[in-house]
């Protein structure tokens, strides 16, 4: 079972307790946007076989929302950040470095 | 290669001689350097598309490339429902299509895939359920497709061994389909690839794709790990893995995967002859020929390749099938599986040109392909060799989302799919 740890209140809770919320780190698109980049925002996603940054939300306990990396394939947990975050914090890039080396955060979607 | 047909005659006669005479069922060619259409994924869907080219649209430089074996994925994973009970008319007329081939499909294919329509039934468990699936039997009668809502007394005389008393949800009805049903998911493979053998289609299996060769926006081929070859068109049937190859195409598609499981338990007398989904619990269940009860249940929330599936949602899907079968409480389970499976948004496919000159993709079946098969393989077909989606495919285009046109299956389906 996926354990996460909320970087809020450092509970470390197994899925049922959390609320999965997709992709994280997308660049929210305001009224002056194109077609094509809102189309890109609301639907597109990056489905990646590996890394993936995502949004969780620790529902059944303090219910606030947060980041995690995570491997889509082992379930591999390389940590978790708060949601307020732009980037993703230099130890996560690390730890995801030690699994894939050479990996490189290819910014916001 | 010449092909055995399949026979009562066959059987005698191969009887007479230990069985030495089949051969195989489909040949393992080495790549040739082009094709006028590769397919990718040797699925169900990417099967039926490479078949229905060669059958119906006459075209048969054609190659099918699987990084596995044929069959392998969730074509092999799934709980084998097919029905086209769907409320929208676009998801209604492409189902029905499915049904309808799958109906004669044993006989197209000289494979027995065993379809067999017992009838499906989605019960109604609230008061909303019934209103719903009120509205889709009335759909479905404009669509020309025969379904109809029955009370719980019939659902009861089809199904003896269902509780309907509750207490959380008793049944207060269910939309019924006496002609859906299930078909034996392996046969379904193997017989369209079999008939695309026999056509001179090339099976590539053990052979992954690793690049999309393009030029001026145009494909140009791909390159494998038995080498690069060249095509006129590439079609990109890959289910759970679309957004890999989507990845290597250089678009984004609006589609993530998670896992579904299944699981089935040990074989017992028969006891259940019809196909029950109770979507308010979420569970479903049929009993196969051998006896097992197979069972589906839930999707993982979050994105995963994993193929494994997860705890919860077991516990989830028995529980809900225990409050509903109550008979089946101290059955053992015998085996758990995961397939990856391809979501969109509104639940509904994409049959679609993408941004990439001559590269089609058959995507987001979702939890739901295997029963789309033959249909879907025949609406990708159409739209590859015309090289524009035809009437069945033209309402799942990639375009819907940008237009706002969603088929939303997500709501009229409930959950199980």
């Amino acid at each position: 079972m996926l354990i996460l740890t909320c970087p809020y209140c450092g509970v470390a809770a197994d899925e049922t307790e959390l609320a999965p919320g997709g992709q994280a780190h997308l660049t929210r698109q305001g009224p002056g946007a194109d077609s094509a980049a809102f189309e890109a925002y609301l639907f597109h996603r990056k489905n990646p076989k590996g890394v993936h940054f995502e949004r969780w939300r620790h529902a059944h306990g303090c219910g606030k929302w947060f980041h995690a990396a995570r491997d889509t394939v082992t379930l591999q947990v390389f940590g978790t950040y708060p949601a307020q975050s732009l980037t993703p914090p230099d130890t996560i890039l690390k730890a995801i470095a030690a699994t894939y080396p050479g990996f490189e955060w290819e910014g916001e979607a | 290669m010449s092909t055995t047909r399949y026979s009562a005659f066959a059987v005698a006669r191969e009887a007479t001689r230990y069985h030495s005479g089949w051969g195989r069922a489909w040949r393992s060619p080495a790549p040739k350097s082009h094709y006028d259409v590769i397919v990718v994924g040797a699925g169900g869907h990417g099967l039926a598309t490479a078949y229905y080219l060669g059958r119906t649209f006459g075209m048969r430089n054609v190659a099918v490339i699987e990084k596995g074996w044929l069959g392998g994925g969730n074509t092999g994973r799934n709980t084998t429902i097919i029905r086209s009970n769907y409320l929208q008319d676009p998801s209604a007329a492409i189902y029905e299509k499915a049904r309808g081939l799958y109906e004669d499909l044993s006989q197209e294919l000289n494979m027995n895939v065993m379809f067999s329509p017992r009838g499906v039934m989605m019960l109604a468990q609230t008061e909303h359920a019934v209103r719903g699936y009120l509205r889709t039997a009335q759909a479905n009668a404009l669509q020309g497709i025969a379904t109809e809502f029955i009370g719980p007394d019939r659902v009861k005389q089809l199904c003896p061994i269902m509780n309907i008393e509750g207490p959380r949800y008793p049944v207060l009805g269910a939309l019924w389909q006496p002609r859906g049903g299930t078909a034996r998911h392996d046969a379904v493979a193997w017989g369209y690839a079999r008939g695309c053998s026999a056509m001179g289609i090339d099976i590539l299996q053990q052979c992954e794709v690793t690049a999309i060769r393009q030029k001026a926006g145009q494909v140009t081929g791909i390159e494998t790990t038995k080498g690069a070859i060249t095509c006129g068109k590439l079609a990109i049937v890959v289910a759970g893995h679309s957004g890999v190859l989507a990845d290597m195409a250089g678009f984004r598609l609006p589609v993530e995967s998670v896992a579904l499981q299944a699981l089935v338990s040990e074989p017992i007398k028969p006891c259940m002859d019809v196909v029950v989904m109770a979507n308010t619990v979420h569970g479903y269940m049929s009993q196969s020929d051998k006896g097992e009860m197979v069972i589906g249940g839930g999707a993982d929330g979050f994105n995963n390749y994993t193929q494994r599936g997860s705890f919860q949602h077991i516990e989830e899907t028995v529980r809900a099938l225990i409050e509903t079968f109550p008979m089946i409480s101290r059955l053992k389970m015998l085996r758990q599986w995961g397939g990856i499976v391809d979501m969109t948004g509104d639940r509904s496919p994409i049959i679609s040109k993408t941004p990439l000159g001559g590269c089609f993709i058959n995507c987001g079946w979702g939890t739901g392909g295997f029963k789309a098969i033959p249909g879907s393989g025949w609406a990708m077909a159409q739209m590859v060799a015309r090289g524009d989606p035809g009437p069945l495919a033209a309402p799942f285009g990639l375009d819907r989302f940008a237009q706002g046109r969603f088929i939303d299956e997500s709501v009229a389906a409930g959950v199980a799919h």
